[in-house]
């Protein structure tokens, strides 16, 4: 079997599924079931004191979904450990999807401060899923500091744009030696084939599948695409070629040669 | 006793536990994770932490997310 595995830990699933956004718990739970995935994604933010709301997590099944919080919302390195702390006292495992991001505009992932928070949350015993831009040698830096994964951004978050960063991702990918799960702006089915095509180990989906009528036939039709583009990445992609290349044979054609 | 919880200032008659002032709140402690000052505190520590006037408190719990 065919299985993702991220710091010696084994999934079934190449599809992680974040929940934000979701018209209704009910919606998000439609679009996690119908994915297949193992793996969710949860922010921290304060209570509502004056008006608490009802708990996200008595909508998700521990049994069945893999809980990871990220550090959405953190500015800077400092944010994010605080964050990444406040996860792990809330009872997860201690696993993290870092992401610093302080322009609020484009959401880009800060590369120094990533790097700095990484490198604490490495020491500090955490599990390290970093949200990063499509840079190779930032990349590097990550896997040398420790992180679990790498998860480069296809396009920016909440998009749907597609793989616009593919180029450096299939360097990412050549040359790393921990899972690469593209992550962010996947917006289609496609956008995943064509990540999984590449190599990636995973992506991580969550606009496409909140931003839709239906959440749950769009992750049932995420869920085929990611498994699509595996099986044609294990089995082997043709090479492209300049000139035509005809399927069916080239003689016994019904005229007479010249 | 003035606490500032979450960003926001109130004011309490009686002194509090943490503990206390969650039941106050309304809020499980299985729900959300406590910071008293920048320090996280453990669950079990709730019902013995004493509150005092301009305490900061942060009270966050997980919602959804990518």
């Amino acid at each position: 079997m065919d299985q993702l595995i991220i710091a010696g830990r084994k999934f079934k699933s190449r599809l992680l599924v974040g929940t934000g956004k979701f018209a209704s718990n009910q919606a998000m739970v439609a679009a996690m079931e119908h994915s297949g995935s193992n793996i969710v994604t949860v922010a921290l933010r304060r209570v509502d004191i004056d008006n608490p709301d009802d708990s996200l997590l008595s909508h998700i099944d521990p049994e069945r979904y893999f809980l990871l919080p990220n550090t959405s919302g953190a500015r800077d390195a400092e944010e994010a450990v605080r964050l990444a702390h406040l996860a792990r006292a809330a009872g997860c495992e201690p696993w993290i999807k870092l992401e610093v991001t302080p322009d609020p505009y484009y959401l880009l992932p800060d590369p120094i401060e990533t790097l700095k928070a990484a490198e604490i949350l490495v020491k500090d015993g955490f599990v390290v899923l970093p949200y990063m831009p499509a840079d190779p040698v930032l990349a590097r830096h990550l896997e040398e500091a420790g992180t679990a994964t790498v998860m480069p951004l296809g396009a920016p978050i909440g998009t749907n744009q597609g793989v616009r960063t593919r180029d450096l991702i299939a360097i990412i990918i050549e040359q790393a030696n921990i899972p690469v799960i593209v992550d962010a702006g996947l917006g289609a089915p496609s956008h995943a084939a064509e990540a999984m095509e590449m190599g990636a180990a995973a992506v991580l989906v969550n606009t496409a599948l909140a931003d839709t009528p239906d959440p749950a036939l769009m992750g049932q039709a995420f869920r085929k695409g990611v498994e699509a583009g595996r099986e044609a990445y294990l089995a082997g992609l043709g090479a492209q070629r300049q000139q035509a290349e005809a399927s069916s044979p080239l003689t016994g054609f019904l005229r007479n040669n010249r | 006793m003035k606490l500032i919880i979450n960003g926001k200032t109130k004011e309490y008659q009686e002194s509090l536990t943490v503990q206390q002032l969650l039941q106050k709140l309304n809020l499980s402690p299985d729900r959300v994770v406590v910071e008293l000052n920048r320090q996280i505190l453990s669950p079990d520590i709730h019902v013995k932490t004493q509150l005092k006037s301009e305490d900061t408190i942060e009270l966050v719990q997980f919602v959804g997310g990518g």
